[in-house]
């Protein structure tokens, strides 16, 4: 019995708080606008009984997501976003790597600190820092005057509202997801290993490809998914840091919902975005798993 | 046929492969090596013995080129180390920790250095199924280092360093993560590989048993200095001093003074008691001052007063230690200084007669001790 208690409050957790509303998006995603509040029809009328359920199944339908093929803007839309969350996370592998590689090298007492400083941004608002970033890559910002002051340009750069300052400004944000893991499997790594590859001819640089970095290839796949997955949703960088070319499904997601008050084709956009989202998570978890075999 | 006994040290005509030429090294204001010098030859299984922090890892690790000489020289087959790299010396190291790469298989482990050296593929096989057999492991070939057991790693590291055909293998604390049986099997297979391959062997152990067992030669290190060098009979039998004495298995040590008496000395130990005599063929001064080490197996110890021991003590059985095939006992003398003597227990329990706090002669020829100066 407490056995029981005590595996059903994860349970009911889950149910509340994602099983729940995701079915309430589903049910609105099979549903057709309407000038009501809610705006969409059809509702559940219980005071009708069973016929009044009934009534309420038959008008579900697929209808918006024959849609969303139907206009070529979504599937954009999701590309884009798969490409520019791709991207993204390449790079913030190259930047993140040599970081977390930077501080597992570093002397212990100097460790604490080095980590404070990856986690520090976090206790600000995220929407702060991402404006700060307009601050910084604005035609009068801080990065241009500091460029034109050196001499090194004499016209602007236009950074903001362009597809580079996404990259920038999710680079920096997801930064520290993609240090930390990579991080942890680095600082594990046993020093005699490279000494022996080392003994045994490798080069450093050699010792580095063949040892380093399959050893600590759990923490980069770990660090990729974790970009990877919430940057595909991304809305707030490329509406606040992107341009008018900037597509992202994100993006299109608000519009939909709070441009066009259509929360039927909203819905279907993020019910489809996460079965989407459903592959790499997977694939994510099974990585995971994998890893705690290995160790355990 | 006698076998001809194999001592390159004396002879002068022949080639150190490692020569220390008067190296220090410095960690900060710590030295680890004080201005050490010493050959090791070809062939040899060389083992640098000592308490933990006497610098015998840092010299293991100068070899392999993981830390270089603040001051001084190391040459392997006569070339200067200084500058060449881990990866450019004809070394390999077989690490405490094995350091195996978790990632890839056996077979993979010890083919590794053997692909950086840009063999030829067959070349490589045959080499990793030679390497195989010899340390027995063809069935583990295609496992994961953490699908073996400790003794399995052990030897796959044994034949990852040995693949190269290395001039010089280091062994660092080799056995150190085995349990006392697998040790003791261990250390003969090693001594087996040694004298197959032919190559030089230099191990680094803090077990004196082990370096006993395994080694032609044995160094024993105190705070980065060499104390003795000698074959492991040597250092038993002829250790050059107190340390080296106490360090290598159990001993009695006696202060006293010499005097010259026949050929040897007299030496007065404790007032009232009679002068122990010792033959040496060292020479001290009257008076000076000496210290007579004796190994408990050397000691006899009997209820009657022998009548023909050249030194004999009277004491007390303190406290009887039983190890099966030995016991010790150890018997307070009449001045208070405790001494072992170990005997062989040939007869079973119940008939020996010897017990606490029995009244006993402790006994020795006067070949038995040795007598040193510090």
């Amino acid at each position: 019995m407490r056995r029981l208690v005590l595996i059903s409050v994860p349970y009911l957790w889950l149910l509340a708080l994602f099983l729940i509303p995701f079915l309430i998006v589903l049910k609105i995603s099979l549903s057709d606008t309407a000038l009501a509040i809610p705006p969409y029809l059809p509702t559940l009328d219980l005071s009708e009984g069973w016929v009044g359920i009934k009534a309420f199944f038959a008008e579900l339908d697929f209808e918006n997501f024959r849609f969303l093929t139907e206009d070529d803007l979504y599937w954009k839309a999701y590309l884009s976003s798969l490409q520019i969350a791709a991207i993204s996370t390449l790079l913030t592998l190259l930047v993140g790597y040599p970081i977390a590689y930077g501080m597992a090298m570093a002397p212990d007492q100097w460790r604490p600190t080095l980590m404070m400083l990856v986690i520090l941004p976090f206790w600000t608002s995220f929407l702060i820092r991402v404006y700060s970033w307009m601050g910084i890559l604005s035609s009068e910002g801080v990065l241009n005057q500091f460029l034109s002051w050196i001499g090194l340009i004499d016209q602007p750069l236009t950074i903001l509202n362009t597809n580079t300052a996404v990259y920038i400004g999710i680079v920096y944000t997801y930064l520290p997801f993609m240090i930390l893991p990579i991080y942890a499997t680095l600082e594990k790594l046993d020093g005699s290993l490279l000494e022996a590859a080392e003994d045994l001819g490798c080069s450093r640089l050699s010792a580095f490809w063949l040892v380093t970095i399959p050893l600590s290839k759990q923490g980069i796949i770990a660090g990729c998914f974790l970009v990877f997955i919430p940057v595909i949703g991304e809305f707030v960088i490329p509406s606040l840091l992107g341009g008018s070319g900037t597509l992202m499904i994100g993006k299109v997601l608000w519009e939909e919902f709070f441009n066009n008050r259509d929360w039927p084709v909203a819905s279907a956009v993020a019910v489809l975005l996460l079965l989407i989202l459903i592959i790499p998570i997977i694939l994510f978890q099974r990585n995971e798993q994998k890893q705690r075999e290995r160790e355990g | 046929m006698a076998q001809t006994v194999f001592a390159p040290w004396d002879d002068p005509n022949e080639k150190p492969l490692i020569q220390f030429r008067n190296v220090t090294k410095r960690f900060g204001d710590f030295t680890a090596i004080d201005n050490l010098s010493q050959d090791i030859y070809a062939r040899e299984f060389f083992a640098l013995l000592g308490p933990s922090g006497c610098g015998k890892t840092t010299m293991m690790r100068m070899l392999a080129g993981f830390e270089t000489p603040t001051e001084g020289q190391i040459l392997i087959a006569g070339q200067d180390m200084a500058g060449v790299s881990p990866n450019k010396r004809p070394v390999n190291m077989m690490f405490q920790s094995y350091a195996l790469f978790p990632h890839i298989s056996v077979w993979e482990n010890i083919a590794f250095g053997l692909k950086r050296e840009g063999m030829e593929k067959a070349k490589i096989d045959a080499r990793v199924t030679e390497m195989l057999r010899l340390t027995r492991l063809e069935r583990f070939a295609r496992r994961k280092p953490h699908q073996i057991s400790g003794g399995q790693r052990q030897r796959v590291a044994l034949a990852r360093s040995l693949a190269k055909a290395p001039k010089l293998l280091l062994l660092d604390e080799p056995l150190g993560a085995l349990d006392a049986k697998l040790r003791q099997d261990t250390q003969f297979e090693l001594m087996d590989i040694q004298e197959k391959t032919g190559t030089t062997f230099v191990i680094v152990t803090h077990d004196q048993e082990e370096a006993m067992t395994v080694a032609s030669r044995v160094a024993v290190m105190d705070e980065g200095q060499i104390m003795q060098v000698a074959t492991p009979a040597v250092i038993y039998e002829q250790p050059n001093s107190v340390y080296v004495a106490d360090f290598i298995g159990d001993v009695n040590i006696i202060e006293g003074a010499a005097t010259p008496q026949g050929d040897g000395y007299d030496i007065a130990w404790a007032e009232g008691q009679p002068v122990l005599h010792v033959k040496t063929g060292k020479s001290f001064a009257p008076g000076q001052k000496c210290f007579l080490a004796i190994r408990p197996e050397k000691v006899g110890i009997s209820a009657e007063e022998p009548t023909d021991a050249a030194n004999k003590v009277q004491g007390q059985i303190i406290d009887i230690a039983y190890l099966g095939n030995l016991s010790t006992y150890h018997v307070q003398l009449a001045d208070g200084t405790m001494m072992k003597a170990q005997i062989a227990n040939t007869r079973r329990l119940s008939r020996r007669s010897l017990t606490w706090e029995d009244h006993v002669w402790l006994s020795w020829t006067d070949t038995a001790p040795v007598l040193l100066e510090s």
